[in-house]
């Protein structure tokens, strides 16, 4: 669609609007007496995501209906209050597409409707499928699911920032842990689908990375069984252990299942007692809903109020991303992509997201750096980079793969 | 101003009759793991009793007779008042949900609170322990600094990155003006001219011109062998005189030494671990600082800047306020 089409759209859907913007100014709300009184400029987010209902091993892992979207909404209402005194007005207009769907259509409908600025929680391929596009309508996308290194490697796309972490960032966040621990020799259980292998894969880096040893490796192969039946927790208690029998002695036990077959039925059931890490037992994440570390408390009990449950890792990554977009919006007081994309690359940006220290982006293929929490499902039990794993830039390049590997190359 | 002059002048007379020593003042640290208020004498520098008080204690004031102790029970959603005689919680205040931190007027009679939850700055007479009003500001509101003359109040807002500027009279915003990011803490020079706002994940202070109000310099911290990253400002204290500000670093365990005129920074002074607040005691001899991870407040002398002595008090001490007299 040409630009000025869209600028034309956005100018009617204002105008639409104007009432309500009316409304609201003569509410008691505060507004900067400099500020001029008529005049509020509107930033449309999008959030784009492929959804289906997700069955897990356990019922309480199963994602909520908004998980993501919640954290958007969040960010929108923060963004806000700091418009309403700025003159600047945050929406979010969600669409859904099936996973493995074509996902062009929906894109094209959202940027028909004046939006700019695109968080997506989509499959890579599907990412990829309107990063180009996005690139051509000057949209600016924002990956808030998608853990993929390639997306950050090999595809990676001058118009796509990353909030969520990639896979080799949560390994070599749980991996530097373990090392500290000095438990350095692991086994690897890895799951049979093309998620699974990756993030085993992931593990496998880290432990060449930290001086982890994996001393043995197993495939669990999804053979098609019922995730919960009535009678099956009885099988599992019998299966695992034999499972586990053969595995040379470790200290931990490291699980890679993405897929949700096998991981939560690791922990407790193994031939000799030993911990689980990985997608069950300590788990590497981008956020975890019982941070309360470095103002935390405040995000949680906002979110919880807005929401009715827990903020999960890709509600923060959503969070994160639309909060970008709400600092850059207020900070260059512009609702132009071209202005706002200038201020997010710059040398000096960074945000703050309750992980105790500024965020910043890397700029060679615009991953957002991060302290990586381990949680057990309770509590966190500790956050990564660990003492001791040094940077000459900074720490929290020791989380993944780093400038010198980096395979990508912006366009 | 002539406030200003008769508290000079009662502090001169105060000081010329205890002749070279220091005299003993009381230093209060809110304690914010173990709901505890610790009170450290501060010539023998020991710890003199520990006061059982509401959940997670934070913001603490005292009042400028010194009779009464103010502190934010952030998790209990409320301020409890505590007789500084007997130690006894005599009353409370109606702070709203998850104070944080306070700020007291200089006539005494005004307690200005940031509610962190509900984006409010509250505003309570302290005569009526009642509310007067509520002011809404941006996302996460904490430090609060009020103008020696009373008549502006600034709230930084740690989500939304402004300082807000609040007009006493009318109770609205006047002024936002963006700083950098998780504004922490809001302190005005004491001849009115300029308030200072350190941003802890921004890693900066700066300083906004109280005529214009815009942010007339930045001041940036370096110190070689930290990472920037760990450099978090957040307590800022400006001496009477105008001439010297101290300002609590955070995990780089420093407070920074920082020429008020010039905003040149002058030395780190290492403290213990996490400094967030700070404390002049009214001689202005010495500042205290709060070291939260290493459980304990340093002594800092004033003339030297040199750490005298750091004293273990309770788990995770966040606020300090030294006795007026």
């Amino acid at each position: 669609m040409p630009r000025f089409l869209i600028v034309f759209i956005s100018a009617l859907l204002a105008a639409a609007s104007l009432s309500s913007a009316v409304a609201q100014e003569s509410s008691p709300a505060p507004a900067d007496k400099k500020a001029p009184a008529n005049h509020v400029s509107e930033i449309k987010l999008g959030y784009l995501r492929a959804y289906a209902p997700q069955l897990a091993l356990s019922v309480l892992d199963v994602p909520p209906r908004d998980e993501g979207i919640a954290g958007a909404k969040v960010a929108i209402g923060d963004n806000n209050t700091t418009g309403s005194f700025l003159g600047q007005k945050f929406t979010l207009d969600v669409s859904e597409v099936k996973p493995n769907a074509d996902v062009v259509p929906a894109f094209n409908d959202m940027v028909s409707r004046g939006v700019l600025y695109i968080l997506a929680d989509l499959s890579a391929t599907q990412l990829l499928s309107i990063a180009d596009l996005a690139r051509d309508k000057g949209v600016l996308i924002f990956n808030v699911g998608a853990t993929d290194d390639r997306l950050r490697e090999e595809d990676c796309r001058a118009n796509i920032f990353h909030t969520a972490p990639t896979r080799t960032m949560l390994a070599d966040g749980l991996a530097q842990y373990l090392v500290w621990k000095q438990w350095r020799r692991w086994v690897l259980i890895y799951g049979s689908h093309e998620p699974d292998r990756l993030f085993a894969d992931a593990l496998r880096r880290a432990a060449t990375r930290f001086g982890g040893e994996i001393v043995a490796q197993k495939e669990f192969t999804d053979t098609g069984t019922a995730r919960r039946t009535d009678t099956g927790v009885v099988q599992i208690q019998r299966q695992m252990p034999v499972f586990t029998q053969d595995l040379r002695d470790h200290d931990v036990l490291l699980v890679a299942d993405e897929s949700e077959v096998f991981g939560t039925y690791v922990p407790f059931r193994t031939w000799i007692p030993r911990p689980v890490a990985g997608t069950a037992g300590l788990i590497p994440s981008a956020w975890h809903p019982a941070s309360e570390q470095w103002g935390g408390t405040q995000i949680q009990n906002r979110f919880a109020k807005a929401n009715g449950r827990r903020m999960l890792s890709k509600d923060m990554a959503a969070w994160t991303a639309a909060r970008i977009i709400g600092d850059a919006a207020t900070r260059t007081q512009s609702a132009d992509p071209e202005k706002l994309a200038a201020f997010i690359r710059a040398d000096d940006f960074s945000i703050a997201a309750f992980k105790g220290q500024k965020l910043t982006f890397r700029k060679w293929n615009w991953q957002l750096r991060q302290p990586i929490f381990l949680g057990d499902g309770r509590s966190v039990v500790s956050t990564s980079p660990q003492e001791g794993f040094l940077h000459q830039v900074t720490e929290l390049d020791t989380l993944g793969i780093d400038q010198p590997e980096t395979q990508c190359e912006l366009k | 101003m002539p406030r200003r002059l008769t508290f000079l002048s009662a502090w001169l007379a105060v000081a010329a009759s205890m002749g070279s020593p220091a005299s003993a003042y009381m230093v209060y640290v809110s304690n914010e793991k173990d709901n505890t208020v610790t009170v450290v004498d501060s010539t023998t520098m020991e710890v003199v009793r520990s006061v059982d008080v509401g959940q997670r204690p934070r913001g603490i004031t005292i009042s400028h007779d010194g009779k009464f102790i103010y502190l934010c029970a952030s998790d209990d959603d409320t301020i409890e008042i505590i007789d500084t005689a007997t130690y006894e919680i005599v009353g409370s205040l109606p702070s709203g949900p998850d104070p944080e931190l306070f700020v007291l007027s200089p006539d005494g009679k005004t307690l200005y609170v940031a509610n962190e939850d509900d984006n409010l700055v509250t505003v309570i007479d302290l005569e009526s322990k009642s509310v007067v009003t509520e002011v809404p500001v941006g996302v996460e509101p904490e430090g609060m600094g009020i103008s020696p003359d009373g008549k502006s109040l600034v709230n930084t807002s740690e989500t939304t990155n402004m300082a807000h500027f609040i007009d006493t009279g009318t109770h609205e915003i006047t002024h936002n003006v963006l700083v950098d990011a998780r504004p922490r803490f809001a302190e005005f020079k004491p001849d009115n001219s300029e308030v200072w706002v350190s941003a802890e994940i921004g890693g900066t202070v700066s300083v906004i011109d109280n005529a214009s109000r815009e942010v007339k310099h930045k001041i940036t911290f370096e110190i070689p062998g930290l990472r920037a990253e760990a450099i978090q400002p957040v307590g800022v204290r400006i001496t009477p005189d105008g001439k010297k500000a101290y300002v609590a670093l955070g995990p780089a365990n420093r407070v920074a030494v920082v020429n008020a005129e010039t905003y040149e920074v002058e030395k780190y002074v290492l403290v213990g671990q996490r400094v967030w607040q700070l404390a002049f005691t009214p001689d202005q001899k010495t500042i205290i600082s709060t070291n939260g991870v290493s459980n304990d407040i340093t002594f800092i002398d004033v003339a030297t800047d040199e750490a005298v002595q750091s004293v273990t008090v309770g788990a995770l001490p966040w606020g300090v306020v030294v006795s007026p007299n």
